[in-house]
């Protein structure tokens, strides 16, 4: 009960933006609540239901994101004229590299197997380099201001998502698979680790996804407004409404990536839920509670670590995807710890650990509170800054502080939440 | 013959000087994260953030000294404000451990739990430290620049290649010595180092031959704020201040702790340079040093760079994972479970 009013509360929120503001506005912040959720509802299966500590989640979301850019964007013919072989040769290389190096190290014992296996690493490295190289100056030479990458396969952008969730999950497997089983700290610092590498990558690797240059116009998965309101049967409907079409277009095309997102939101939950409700998840609990004794029952625990890793990583990299789509562009040079890894936090936390309700009401409030939390600050420095005489220098550093203070508030929320309700908004139930 | 001497110099002055200076940057840094993992237990993540901290309350004495005229004469001013900076952050650091993690040291937390916290200080420091000081480059040092002139160098030695010995540089590495060295004899040597080694390996047995834990956490606290202070001017110094490259080091610094063994501070020292040399070596482009060394028909086409260096921080951790998978209790065995 008390749960629905949380909820309800939420959509009075939202509808009050919708009514003193603007419904597009409103709609905006819908869409981007409830990627949050799903980022969320992926989070909290790794903290939740297993206490792993995933500090990289902000890569996990950027591979999503460059996924909708390899799936959906047209293929460039000039770049792939030039440079596919170059780029598929190494592809080749680093597959047998990588097949030399597991066959040396399946044959091979001890001090051998060591260096046999360096060797290769270091051969293997050269080698593809000397492909390499040349390939990625040729893609990048090709029309440098408006192309220079290979472009993607041209496919509908929704199956970027289901892409996307699955390059998240072949680095969390490979991340999980060295670090899981170890310390918990060492998970911590090997996703935060894998974050950083994973937006260097997508910063500098030009060929792949033009880096900081950013792809602009992905396709849509729902109509434009400009074809909307070129649309008879469009114009009929805005006068049946008595709406000016230009507004209701806007409004109209963010209602369909609600559905959308909606659809998918369902999906993930039901799966969620069931997965928490079925013997798994009764063994997963046991496992967070007690690692000990869930071992002594028998139960891999490094192993069902590994799988629920994956499985939520997946989940972040599907919503990374979704964000990437409902933007229409890939800009690798936005993706910050604060906005993408540090809020999502915040929002399990705040929401209720373990919950999935929880979750998706922590992404809701919490992405809510950030969008309207810019306002309230500008309001707050201008009004400040009213007291001050006009040439006065703290004014200025005043006006210029206001975006700082968000990294300030969110961390007071966390250890506010953290210590005085560790149980969030919706605890767990037992 | 000059060839030689050139590459040799080359190498010294873009290899083996950023290679000390940076090692002994990161070794402080990791003996800082080392510390604190040794007595309470977890990693903090918040010591980046720690660094930048220090290092800002620094420059604003800086500042301040600057302002006023007073100087250090050939040395920079930093080092006369550095005493201000360390006290400023050892207050705040013992603030947090007041406020944050004493609570869940009492409620005996899983470290994960004081993870995520530490966590929320350092996005608490983060947004303080741009708030005060802004998140752009700064640039404190003056006094003298230069030990050995480049050009100075070429005249005197006649070679092509000239060396270049920056005053922060030798600064670097000095203080970094006489730091490790102090701290080295005050875990060996005094009442207070040796309970916090005897707290460290041990810990109901530290409680129980009257070991006062507050006092030890406390002291731990007081030197990793310290050591992070002291870092971060020398880095900010060496290089320059920017709050998001102090996020950066983490990782960097976090390797070398690891690498070196975690809770060992002999391992931290080591990791710090295993790291700083390996960052180093990769990502310099050898094509002159190759130039140097072999006829002209056999010279590269390319910068001979093994790695560029937007992606230094895939090396600290390439070396992590190498570690984590072949050994990892780290060179100097440290805490695993």
């Amino acid at each position: 009960m008390r749960n629905l009013g949380l909820f309800a509360l939420m959509g009075a929120a939202l509808c009050a933006v919708g009514v003193f503001s603007s419904w597009s506005e409103s709609l905006q912040i819908l869409n981007l609540c409830l990627i949050s959720a799903i980022m969320a509802l992926g989070v909290n299966m790794q903290w939740g239901y297993a206490g792993l500590f995933n500090v990289g989640i902000m890569g996990f979301a950027a591979l999503g994101g460059v996924a909708a850019v390899l799936v959906a964007m047209p293929p460039v013919a000039e770049t792939w004229a030039v440079g596919s072989k170059g780029i598929g040769l190494t592809l080749v290389a680093l597959a047998i590299t990588i097949a030399v190096t597991l066959f040396v190290r399946a044959k091979l014992q001890g001090r051998a197997r060591k260096w046999a296996t360096a060797a290769c690493i270091i051969v293997g490295y050269f080698a593809i380099r000397e492909i390499f190289d040349p390939a990625v100056d040729a893609i990048e030479a090709v029309d440098a201001a408006r192309t220079g990458y290979l472009g993607g396969l041209g496919l509908p952008i929704m199956l970027s998502w289901i892409v996307g969730g699955a390059f998240a999950a072949g680095a969390a497997w490979v991340v999980g698979k060295i670090a899981l089983g170890l310390r918990a700290d060492y998970l911590a610092i090997a996703t935060l680790g894998i974050a950083e590498i994973i937006v260097a990558l997508l910063k500098n690797e030009d060929w792949l996804s033009r880096g900081v240059k950013n792809v602009t116009g992905l396709p849509r998965p729902v109509p434009y407004e400009a074809d909307l309101q070129a649309a008879p049967w469009f114009n009929d409907l805005a006068l049946r409404l008595g709406g000016d079409v230009i507004s209701l277009s806007s409004i109209f095309v963010k209602l369909c990536y609600a559905v959308l997102f909606t659809i998918v939101l369902m999906i993930v939950l039901w799966f969620a839920e069931r997965a928490l409700k079925s013997p798994w998840g009764r063994m997963m609990r046991a496992i967070r509670d007690n690692r000990d004794a869930a071992a002594a029952m028998g139960k891999n625990v490094t192993r069902r670590h590994l799988q629920v890793f994956v499985l939520g990583s997946a989940v972040v990299g599907l919503a990374g995807a979704m964000m990437t789509t409902l933007d229409g562009q890939f800009t690798p040079g936005t993706y910050q710890p604060l906005r993408f890894t540090f809020l999502i936090w915040v929002m399990v936390i705040v929401g209720g650990s373990g919950n999935n309700w929880g979750s998706i009401l922590g992404g809701f409030l919490i992405w809510f509170l950030w969008i309207e939390a810019e306002p309230v600050g500008r309001w707050l420095t201008e009004t400040l800054g009213a007291w001050l005489p006009a040439d006065s220098p703290i004014k200025d550093q005043l006006a210029d502080s206001a975006a700082y203070l968000r990294p300030l508030v969110m961390g007071t929320i966390l250890l506010l939440v953290l210590r005085f309700s560790p149980r969030g908004l919706i605890p767990e139930r037992h | 013959m000059d060839g030689i001497l050139d590459a040799i110099v080359l190498m010294t002055n873009f290899v083996l000087i950023p290679g000390l200076a940076y090692g002994s940057q990161l070794a402080l840094g990791a003996l800082g994260v080392t510390l604190i993992f040794a007595i309470l237990r977890f990693s903090n993540f918040a010591h980046g953030d720690m660094m930048a901290f220090g290092t800002m309350a620094t420059i604003l004495f800086t500042w301040w000294f600057q302002s006023m005229g007073i100087n250090f004469g050939i040395l920079p001013t930093a080092l006369l404000a550095l005493p201000f900076g360390i006290a400023v952050s050892i207050g705040f650091t013992l603030l947090t451990d007041r406020v944050v993690y004493r609570f869940y040291r009492r409620q005996k937390s899983a470290p994960i739990v004081v993870i995520m916290a530490s966590v929320g200080v350092m996005f608490v420091m983060n947004g303080l430290v741009r708030l005060i000081i802004g998140p752009n480059d700064q640039r404190f040092d003056d006094g003298a620049r230069f030990i050995i002139k480049a050009s100075e160098f070429k005249d005197w030695s006649g070679l092509n290649e000239g060396l270049a010995l920056r005053s922060t540089q030798l600064l670097t590495v000095v203080v970094a010595i006489v730091v490790v060295a102090a701290l080295f004899w005050f875990l060996q040597r005094t009442r207070t180092g040796k309970a916090m080694r005897a707290y460290s390996d041990n810990e109901d047995l530290a409680l129980l031959s009257g070991i006062n834990p507050e006092r030890v956490v406390m002291v731990a606290w007081i030197l990793a704020a310290t050591l992070a202070t002291i870092a971060g001017v020398l880095y900010g110094l060496d290089k320059s201040f920017k709050p998001f490259t102090y996020f950066q080091l983490l990782l960097p610094i976090f390797a070398a702790a690891i690498v070196g063994g975690f809770g060992q501070p002999l391992g931290a020292i080591a990791g710090g340079f295993i790291i700083a040399f390996s960052e180093v070596t990769i990502t310099y482009a050898y094509k002159k040093f190759i130039i140097y060394l072999v006829p002209e028909s056999w010279a590269p086409d390319g910068l001979a760079q093994l790695l560029s260096t937007d992606y230094k921080f895939a090396i600290s951790f390439v070396i992590l994972v190498v570690v984590l998978l072949i050994r990892p209790t780290g060179i100097f065995k440290g805490k695993v479970a």
